[in-house]
């Protein structure tokens, strides 16, 4: 599986421009699926099963596209400046480097007036792609670019860019490959644009209507040297949600996945976020409401373009999906 | 002139009948059906004349009808009327500017305290709305039996003409968006070979509300937006982007703080210039939000595409655009319709 | 019904957003007597028809009344050494926890209380300080052992609050916002039961309001009303907020008026007012209301949507603070307006359609 995170955390894939990571997912899944499809914003929808008895119509997500920049104005001097796609984070943005759709590199560099001392703002800061003036510059106003990180593997840990939510991705194509046998109809959703308002989630979840929905994202720890109080940490297993900024988990669902991996003996956490959601959070309130519930990945330095999370957290996320689903939901 | 009826008409966010009475009018001779909806949107329809085939069957070009604006909150014994602003309206621009109040259009104007009277440092300190007040000139009892809490409030501001030549500069309130309904409007005297639904949307202002439930209820298979946007084009220290330029041409959206516009829907309209050598801009990424946010997450996704006639000074009494922006804005939108014929690989 | 008993239960039972279970089974239990039918939604909104007469052409136009059950509280991030951490769910002042007693529902209910340190410890400068929420903590009397096999990360907690009864048929409690709409619909639907009316009602205890409308947007859409009517709290005129922030206590209802409201219901509204001789308030919201009828009017393809409010001092507080008499009057201008809803209302409200040539219509299915 190490194979498939590794590609799919180096693809190309800022909200908007999820192409290549759509090809990379649709060419694993295309041999398993029943039935693969991309829809009018671009998520990639994989089908497999029918309904059972005892069966419902589940939607899976994850979300394809990364964080990013997008150029906003090429200055006389061939410098770029640009705004964030997604929740950029300042603090790891200074010396930086992005990649655009054809591969160039731009390095990330600040203004240094009025900035002392303080963290620059985004307006602050401009790439340099090392062109001599605005006329040779490369790249072009509202191009976009994904921060520039190979992946790194560090036995236990993995390190890399784009992690949020790749490595959901990677959960979701290894449970539906696994999966085999199931009672339910369910829907791998390869979501698009979540880093920017969970756009893809809200129109693939109206499209699909669910009966039960689970997303697959990362989430933030609290192992960290003087960390923010949170009782998440990596290496515990999979965390199951109860609360974040946009949604509480349907308790159902919760209990449902609690259950799942207290019998079948597999570690986990329960996770209460402070700040940030993921795309159950619309999922839940499409058309006249879905249950809705989350299992997250632990990841430390989230938003920045080394993203870390543990293998057997992974795994275990893994196997907690492929049981539930291969049982009766029941979510009361 | 249809553009300067609209400006000069009032139509804050929630009040949007005397705009939308003006568009009925211009729109009668040339759509096939039209239909006003729960919160008040204006939608025409223009079907196709022909079965043509596959491709594209439903396009929703929307505009929207509302400007921001100012909503009276209370009127005081002694006559002066407190309010608030409806959209995003910055409390620096209202000082001292003259207002109209209701369907009466009752004037009013909005004071300040005489520069002699302030103490040290009042003049740097920036006014709220609290502190501020409108006059309409009324005794306490007047005020109350005339004006009303709830009651809108319009800049008064008139539609002139700056510049005959050049650029073709014109001033007034609400290009935001009545430039896009004239645009609409304009689109609508052609047949196209899918069936239009040109929706003049209420409440963009106030959070895209109107433009959600009419492309709820439209089910268009695409949708584009028709804006007067932000134009920043002033002498500024630094070399950076002045969101788009007065005189440059239509301004396509990549993506906005709403949306992000579809790739194929933006490269259409980009080929479309380049063939018929309408000059174009693209908009600098990342700033405002239009009705396209409301639309694209509609049903189960709907590609979208906005196209803007730049405008300085939106959100203002008053707004500078450029006659020839406007134009080629209309010629851009019509023959890019025209090249959905075709349909797009959706 | 007698308003304040029927308040009282609710006020008392808990029912933090997303977890409004204990509260809903009282409303529902209530509304069951009061309506044809109740059931509850996926997200936990108890949901009770009451049918009409119909109109004369057999249909049956819905309204929906709107208000929220769920109340802000907190939740459990974290054991830790015996104390309880936690963060807070819906809009709290962090202020008002210092000192509270509170019910902290793990595997049972657990009360405790939230600690904070003695005066003859702090320096001067700490004393001047607002307690930030990471420094507070629940404290239910247990040692760590047994702690975490009672509670768990994600747990909720409520304010222990019992409801207070003033002067002047004033009462203080937990939760009024917002149930005291649910007792408001509960008289109306009530007083509806000994007369006769055309539309059918469909009164619904939201779940979800304080953490961004959620249960709204679901019933609505669920419902598919032909009207709604959102009933919450506004600022009562208190101490220490300007005049013009706020309504009077014991005004009568304010009725919204607004972008986020359909003026042809808003006039309806405060006609019925006059004509019942029901004192009402104006309330002009020049935006986002904030309330269930912001999601409500964007539902499907459009809903006429009106607000009615009930003032209410010290909000998201356990001191909340209303007039039973304000209650009362919603529950009756509600009840008189459902009355006179007909099939001319049912059509002004609906989408006008005009043709405008023959050689109009779709070409095509």
């Amino acid at each position: 599986m190490k194979e498939l995170i590794k590609s799919l955390v180096e693809a190309f894939g800022p909200s908007g421009s999820e192409d290549r990571v759509r090809d990379l997912i649709a060419a694993e899944v295309g041999k398993v699926a029943r039935e693969v499809r991309t829809d009018a914003l671009g998520n990639l929808i994989a089908t497999v099963g029918s309904k059972g008895a005892g069966g419902r119509r589940v939607m899976l997500a994850a979300h394809m596209d990364e964080i990013g920049i997008v150029v906003s104005h090429i200055d006389a001097k061939g410098f770029v400046r640009f705004g964030g796609v997604g929740g950029v984070f300042r603090l790891a943005l200074i010396g930086s480097r992005v990649r655009f759709a054809d591969g160039r590199i731009g390095v990330i560099g600040s203004e240094q007036k009025r900035v002392e001392g303080d963290l620059p703002r985004l307006d602050q800061l401009f790439i340099d792609v090392g062109a001599k003036d605005r006329d040779s510059a490369p790249v072009k106003v509202g191009d976009v670019a994904c921060f520039d990180r190979p992946f790194v593997d560090l036995g236990g840990r993995l390190v890399a860019k784009a992690m949020d939510d790749r490595i959901g991705c990677a959960v979701l194509v290894q449970v539906l490959k696994e999966l085999g046998e199931t009672p339910h109809e369910v829907h791998f959703v390869f979501t698009v644009q979540e880093e920017v308002g969970l756009r893809g989630a809200q129109t693939s979840a109206y499209g699909i209507d669910a009966e039960l929905a689970i997303a697959v994202d990362v989430t933030t720890t609290g192992d960290t040297p003087e960390a923010r109080t949170m009782a998440v940490s990596l290496g515990s297993g999979p965390a199951v949600k109860v609360k974040d900024r946009g949604m509480l988990s349907h308790p159902g669902v919760r209990r449902w996945l609690v259950e799942t991996a207290e019998r079948e003996g597999i570690p986990y956490q329960l996770e209460v976020l402070e700040a940030g959601t993921t795309d159950a959070a619309v999922m839940q309130t499409t058309r006249a409401g879905v249950p809705a519930g989350v299992l997250s990945i632990p990841t430390r330095y989230v938003h920045t373009p080394s993203e870390m999370v543990d293998y057997e957290d992974v795994l275990g996320a893994v196997r907690l999906l492929v049981a539930a689903l291969r049982g009766p939901a029941e979510i009361g | 002139m249809l553009l300067r009826e609209l400006v000069e008409a009032d139509g804050v966010s929630g009040c949007e009948k005397a705009v939308r009475d003006i568009l009925i009018k211009a729109i009668e001779d040339r759509a096939d059906e039209y239909r006003i909806d729960a919160l008040g949107n204006l939608i025409a329809v223009k079907y196709r004349r022909s079965r043509s085939g596959a491709g594209v069957a439903k396009v929703m070009v929307a505009a929207h009808m509302d400007e921001v604006g100012l909503m009276v909150t209370k009127v005081e014994r002694d006559g002066f009327i407190r309010f608030a602003p409806v959209g995003g309206v910055d409390p620096r621009v209202v000082v001292a500017k003259v207002v109209r109040i209701g369907e009466e259009r009752i004037p009013g104007v909005i004071g300040v305290k005489p520069v002699h009277l302030l103490e040290p440092g009042e003049r740097d300190r920036v006014l709220k709305f609290e502190q501020l007040a409108i006059d309409a000139g009324m005794s306490g009892e007047e005020a109350q039996r005339r004006v009303r809490p709830g009651m809108y409030a319009s800049f008064a501001t008139a539609f002139e003409l700056l510049d005959e030549g050049g650029l073709r500069t014109v001033k007034g309130k609400a290009f935001d968006d009545r430039a896009g309904c004239a645009v609409l409007a304009e689109l609508l005297a052609e047949s196209y070979p899918f069936d239009l639904y040109a929706a003049f949307t209420v409440q963009e202002e106030v959070g895209l509300r109107g433009a959600r439930v009419a492309a709820y209820a439209v089910e268009p298979d695409v949708a584009f937006v028709l804006e007067g946007t932000v134009c920043d084009d002033s002498p500024k220290e630094k070399d950076t982007s002045p969101t788009t330029r007065l005189g440059a041409g239509p301004a396509l959206t990549v993506m906005d703080r709403s949306v992000i516009c579809d790739r194929r829907l933006v490269q259409l309209l980009i080929s479309e210039a380049e063939a018929q050598g309408i000059p174009f801009q693209v908009k600098q990424p990342g700033i405002g939000g239009t009705d396209a946010g409301a639309i694209h997450v509609q049903r189960d996704g709907i590609p979208c595409a906005v196209v803007a006639v730049p405008a300085r000074y939106i959100h203002s009494p008053v707004s500078v655009m450029s006659l020839n922006d406007f134009e080629n804005t209309v010629r851009l939108m019509r023959g890019t319709l025209q090249r959905l014929q075709g349909g797009l690989e959706l | 019904m007698k308003v304040a008993e029927f308040l009282k239960r609710i006020t008392e039972a808990s029912g933090v957003s997303g977890a409004e279970g204990e509260v809903g089974t009282i409303v529902a239990e209530t509304f069951r007597t009061l309506a044809d039918e109740v059931r509850s939604d996926v997200m936990g909104n108890v949901i009770a028809l009451k049918r009409g007469e119909g109109l004369p052409s057999g249909e049956h136009p819905r309204v929906m009344l709107a208000g929220h059950m769920d109340e802000i509280g907190l939740m459990v991030t974290k054991v830790e050494d015996g104390f309880l951490r936690f963060t807070t769910v819906g809009g709290f002042d962090v202020r008002t926890l210092l000192g509270q007693e509170v019910l902290v529902h793990g595997r049972r209910p657990l009360r405790g209380v939230i600690g904070c340190r003695p005066p003859h410890v702090l320096t001067p400068a700490e004393n001047e300080r607002v307690v930030p929420l990471q420094e507070l903590f629940i404290d239910v009397g247990y040692e760590e052992e047994p702690l975490r096999e009672l509670v768990r990360v994600g747990d909720f907690v409520t304010v222990r609050r019992e409801q207070i009864e003033l002067a002047g048929g004033r009462l203080a409690a937990k939760a009024l916002d917002d149930r005291a709409a649910v007792a408001a619909i509960g008289f109306c639907l009530d007083l509806l039961k000994k007369r006769r009316h055309q539309w059918d009602v469909c009164a619904v205890a939201t779940v979800q309001e304080e953490v961004g409308l959620r249960g709204a947007i679901t019933s609505a859409f669920g419902v598919a009303p032909h009207l709604g009517i959102a009933i919450d709290v506004t600022f009562g005129s208190q101490y220490g907020v300007p005049e013009y922030e706020t309504v009077e206590m014991g005004g009568g209802p304010p009725i919204g008026l607004g972008p986020n409201f359909h003026p042809k219901v808003h006039e309806r509204l405060v006609e019925t007012a006059k004509a019942l001789e029901i004192p009402y308030q104006i309330d002009p919201i020049p935006g986002r209301s904030g309330t269930d009828a912001w999601a409500i009017q964007v539902t499907r393809e459009g809903i006429p949507t009106a607000l009615l409010s009930i003032p209410l001092r010290y909000m998201h507080t356990p001191v909340e603070t209303v007039d039973v008499r304000d209650i009362e009057r919603t529950g009756h201008l509600m009840a008189e307006f459902i009355c006179g809803l007909d099939e001319t209302f049912a059509s002004e409200l609906g989408v006008q359609v005009r043709r405008l040539n023959g050689q109009g219509g779709p070409t095509c299915c």
